[in-house]
C-alpha cells in the first residue's frame, strides 16, 4: 500500500525524521494561503500522486489533452508563480514514466518551504528478500534516477544489511555516513535521521521507504526532501491508521471491489477474461493465453476454497468488463471444489446472460461433478481437459490474436 | 528414501482446534500421515476427534513433543500469531530433539515478522522451515504416504521425480504432468510465494541431488526476487540430475502484485524472461507452457538414459 508524500512527511515529522515545513493543499486558494503562512520566499510546488518521476513528468488537460506544463514539481519564487503552477497541476493529468501514458489525475498538492541545498543524496530502506534482512542503500548521486545510477555506476550505491535482532549498529551508520563523504555536524545529523528512519521502517511495517533526494543543507543539516513510503499490506491488522491514509482514488475501482470479496484481481489491457484458482496458476494461464496469440484482460485468483458467492462475484467482475471478448475458466482443484465453481458460473450466466465465448477447464477435486453440472445445463460453453487446450480454444473462438 | 519426511514421520498440528487445522488434519490422516496430536494454547488436556482418531491437544509445543516424540509440525495459525508459532516450534524441536521440520501454511504473515522468524530458525541449524504461504510437503508412499499441508493427496503417486514450486495450484499442475507420462513423485515441496520464507530452491535441489530415489526434478518459479536465478547458477555447478523448469508471470506488468506478496516485478528485477534465460544458461530443460512439463520431462529422462 502506497501513501502520498505529504502523508509520509507528516509521519516522518512524528517519528523525528527531519523534514521542511509544508502544507497539504486541495485548491489554488489553499496553495496561496500556504505560501503566505510558510513565510519562505522560495517554495516547492509538488504534485501528489502514487508514482515516481513527477519532476520530469508532464501535465495535460483531461478534457482537451492539451499540454499545460512540463514538470510536476516546480520551484516557485513568487506568489504569482505559486498560483500559476498550482493551477496547472490541480485537476489535471500528470504523466510520468511510472504512470503509463494515461497518467494520473492530481487532486492533491504539497507546498513546501525551500532550503539552501549543499548536496543531494539518495537513501532507501527495503526488505531484501534474498538476504532476508532490512537493506539500507545510499548514494552520493541523489536527485537522479537511481536505476540509472545502479546500472551505470553500481559502485556509487552503498549498502548495509541490518540484523533484525541486533538492530542498526553504530559501525554500520558510520560506514554508510563515511561512504557518503559526511563528517562533523552533517555526519551527526545523518546518524539521527538514519536511526529515526530505521525505527520508523520497523514500527510501521514498511516494505519500502525511498528518499530521493535526501539533502545536506548549507548549514550542515540532513533533511528528507522526499518521502516515498509503502506499507506491507499483510500487517494492516496492527495499523488501524492505514485506512485513513489510503487514497482509494489512486486504486482501480474493480480491484477494490475484488479485494473486498477476498479475490485478487489486476486489470490488464487484453480481451480474454481469466478466472483461476491460485496466483501461480493464474499467472501461468495469462502466459499460455499469450503463447497462443491472445491477450489476457485480467489476472484473477479466486484463492483456495472459494465459496459459491465469491466465485459468482469473480465471474460478474469479468462479465462486466467491456473489453472482455472471451472467457477462460481454469481450475485445478485442491481445496477448491470444481463443482462449486461450475455452479457459480451457471448461476451468474443465468442472472447476467453470456454474450461472449466461454471455455472451461476443470481438474482436480470434484472435477467429474463439476463437468456433469456444466454438461447437464444449457450453458453455451466449451469444456477442455488441459490449460493449453483451453487457451488455444478461447483464442480461436474470439478470432485469433488481437 | 525421498526427502525430509516419510511414512514414519510423526506430525503435530499447531492450531489443531481451528477450522483449518481440523479440516486439513482429517485430510492428512485419510492420506496416511501419522498425526500424533496438536497444540492450541489454552486448550491443553482436551482431546479432539478427527477422522476416527482421538488426538491429544497440548498447550505448548514443548509439552506436545515431550509426550508424542513428534518429528514435524504443521501450522494453521492465523497471520498475527503465525510467526510466533514458527518460533515456538523451532525452539521446542531444537531443545528436545535438535532437529525438526516445521511447515507453515498460513498466508498473509507480515514480512518483518518473517524476517524475525527466519532469523530465529537459522540460529537453530537442525530446524527446517517450509513456507509460509505454501501448500506444504508430500512424500507419496506405496499405500498412502506422508502429506503435510493442504495439497490434494489423490493426484500423487510414489515415484522418482522431485517437485519444487513457489505456487500451490501450479504444483498440482506439475504433479499431474509427471503422472501424464507415468512418472510418480519422490517428494513435492511448495516453498511458498512470500518475499521472505524458509527453505528455498537450492535447499531442495541439494536434497534431491543426494536422494537416491529421485532421478530428476521439476522446478516451478514465478516472478519476483532472484531465487530462480540463484538456484540456476547453483544447479549448473552442483546438479548431475536433470531439471525441468517453468516460470509463471511472463505477461505480468511491472509494479503490479500478482496475488502472492512476493510476485511483483520491481525496479526492473525479477522478470520471467530473466529467469528463463538463467534456466537456459544453466542447462535446465525449459517448459514455456505448464501443459508441456510432461513432454519436456520425458525428453530430459530420455537424454539421461532414464527411459
Amino acid at each position: 500500500m502506497n501513501i502520498h508524500e505529504y502523508q509520509g512527511k507528516q509521519l516522518f515529522r512524528e517519528a523525528g525524521v527531519k523534514v521542511l515545513e509544508g502544507v497539504h493543499c486541495k485548491s489554488v486558494e489553499d496553495a496561496l494561503n500556504a505560501y503566505d503562512s510558510l513565510g519562505s520566499k522560495v517554495v516547492a510546488v509538488k504534485s501528489q500522486i502514487h508514482a515516481g518521476g513527477r519532476g520530469k513528468g508532464s501535465l495535460f488537460c483531461p478534457d482537451t489533452g492539451e499540454l499545460l506544463m512540463e514538470g510536476g514539481v516546480k520551484i516557485a519564487f513568487s506568489r504569482e508563480e505559486v498560483e500559476n503552477y498550482a493551477g496547472n497541476i490541480l485537476g489535471h493529468r500528470l504523466v510520468t514514466k511510472q504512470t503509463g501514458p494515461e497518467g494520473k489525475m492530481v487532486n492533491n498538492l504539497y507546498i513546501e518551504a525551500g532550503c539552501a541545498i549543499a548536496h543531494e543524496y539518495y537513501l532507501a530502506l527495503l526488505v531484501d528478500r534474498e538476504a532476508k534482512a532490512v537493506l539500507i542503500m545510499a548514494s552520493k548521486e541523489g536527485g537522479m534516477d537511481i536505476e540509472e545510477v545502479a546500472e551505470n555506476t553500481p559502485d556509487e550505491i552503498h549498502k548495509i544489511w541490518v540484523d533484525i535482532d541486533a538492530g542498526l549498529l553504530g559501525f554500520q551508520k558510520r560506514n554508510l555516513g563515511n561512504s557518503l563523504g559526511l563528517s562533523g555536524a552533517s555526519l551527526k545529523s545523518f546518524f539521527r535521521i538514519i536511526d529515526s528512519l530505521y525505527n520508523f521502517f520497523i514500527s510501521n511495517d514498511c516494505s519500502m521507504v525511498e528518499i530521493n533526494p535526501l539533502v545536506r543543507t548549507e548549514d550542515e543539516e540532513i533533511v528528507a526532501l522526499d518521502a516515498k513510503v509503502s506499507f506491507d499490506e499483510n500487517a494492516s491488522f496492527r495499523h488501524k491508521n492505514w485506512n485513513e491514509l489510503r487514497d482509494l482514488s489512486e486504486e482501480e475501482p474493480t480491484e477494490i471491489r475484488a479485494k473486498k470479496a477476498g479475490l485478487s484481481y489486476v486489470k490488464l489491457d487484453g480481451n480474454i477474461g481469466c478466472l483461476v484458482n491460485g496466483a501461480g496458476l493464474a499467472m501461468a494461464t495469462m502466459d499460455v493465453i499469450k503463447l497462443y496469440g491472445g491477450e489476457p484482460a485480467n489476472f484473477l485468483d479466486i484463492g483456495g476454497g472459494a465459496e459459491r458467492d465469491v466465485v459468482q462475484e469473480a465471474f460478474e467482475i469479468i462479465l462486466e468488463d467491456q473489453n472482455v471478448k472471451g472467457i477462460l475458466v481454469n481450475i485445478f482443484g485442491g481445496i477448491q471444489r470444481c463443482d462449486v465453481v461450475a455452479s457459480a458460473v451457471l448461476d451468474t450466466t443465468e442472472k447476467m446472460g453470456l454474450n461472449v465465448p466461454l471455455v472451461i477447464r476443470l481438474s482436480g477435486t470434484n472435477f467429474e461433478e463439476g463437468r456433469a453440472i456444466i454438461e447437464n445445463s444449457n450453458l453455451d460453453c466449451h469444456s477442455v481437459e488441459t490449460l493449453a487446450e483451453g487457451a488455444e480454444a478461447i483464442v480461436n473462438l474470439i478470432g485469433g490474436g488481437q | 528414501m525421498a526427502i525430509w519426511i516419510d511414512e514414519n514421520s510423526k506430525l503435530l498440528i499447531q492450531g489443531i482446534t481451528g477450522s483449518q487445522g481440523t479440516f486439513h488434519g482429517g485430510k492428512m490422516i485419510e492420506y496416511g500421515t501419522n498425526v500424533v496430536g496438536g497444540v492450541t494454547p489454552g486448550k491443553g488436556g482436551q482431546n479432539i476427534q478427527i477422522s476416527e482418531h482421538n488426538l491429544p491437544v497440548f498447550n505448548s509445543m514443548i509439552e506436545a513433543i515431550e509426550a508424542t516424540e513428534a518429528d514435524a509440525s504443521v501450522i494453521y495459525v492465523p497471520p498475527p500469531f503465525a510467526a510466533e508459532a514458527i518460533m515456538e516450534a523451532a525452539d521446542a524441536f531444537d531443545r528436545l530433539k535438535g532437529e525438526g521440520v516445521v511447515v507453515c501454511i498460513t498466508e498473509g504473515i507480515p514480512t518483518l515478522d518473517m524476517v524475525k522468524a527466519v532469523s530465529y530458525v537459522n540460529d537453530r541449524p537442525g530446524i527446517r522451515l517450509i513456507g509460509p504461504n505454501c501448500p506444504g510437503i508430500i512424500t507419496p508412499g506405496e499405500n498412502g504416504g506422508c502429506k503435510i499441508g493442504i495439497m490434494p493427496g489423490h493426484i500423487h503417486a510414489k515415484g522418482r521425480i522431485g517437485v519444487i514450486s513457489k505456487s500451490g495450484t501450479l504444483t498440482y499442475e506439475a504433479v499431474a504432468q509427471t503422472m501424464s507420462i507415468n512418472e510418480g513423485q519422490s517428494t513435492c515441496i511448495g516453498i511458498g510465494g512470500d518475499p521472505v520464507n524458509g527453505t528455498g530452491f537450492i535447499d531442495c535441489l541439494s536434497a534431491f541431488e543426494a536422494d537416491p530415489q529421485t532421478v530428476a526434478v521439476v522446478m516451478i518459479g514465478e516472478i519476483g526476487g532472484t531465487a530462480e536465478e540463484d538456484a540456476a547458477a547453483w544447479a549448473a555447478e552442483n546438479m548431475t540430475k536433470p531439471i525441468v523448469g517453468f516460470v509463471a508471470g511472463s505477461t505480468a506488468p511491472p509494479g503490479k502484485r500478482m496475488g502472492h506478496a512476493g510476485a511483483i516485478i520491481s525496479g526492473g528485477k525479477g522478470t520471467a524472461a530473466e529467469k528463463f534465460a538463467a534456466f537456459e544458461a544453466a542447462g535446465i530443460h525449459i517448459a514455456r507452457d505448464p501443459s508441456e512439463i510432461g513432454a519436456v520431462l520425458k525428453v530430459a529422462l530420455e537424454e539421461s538414459g532414464l527411459l
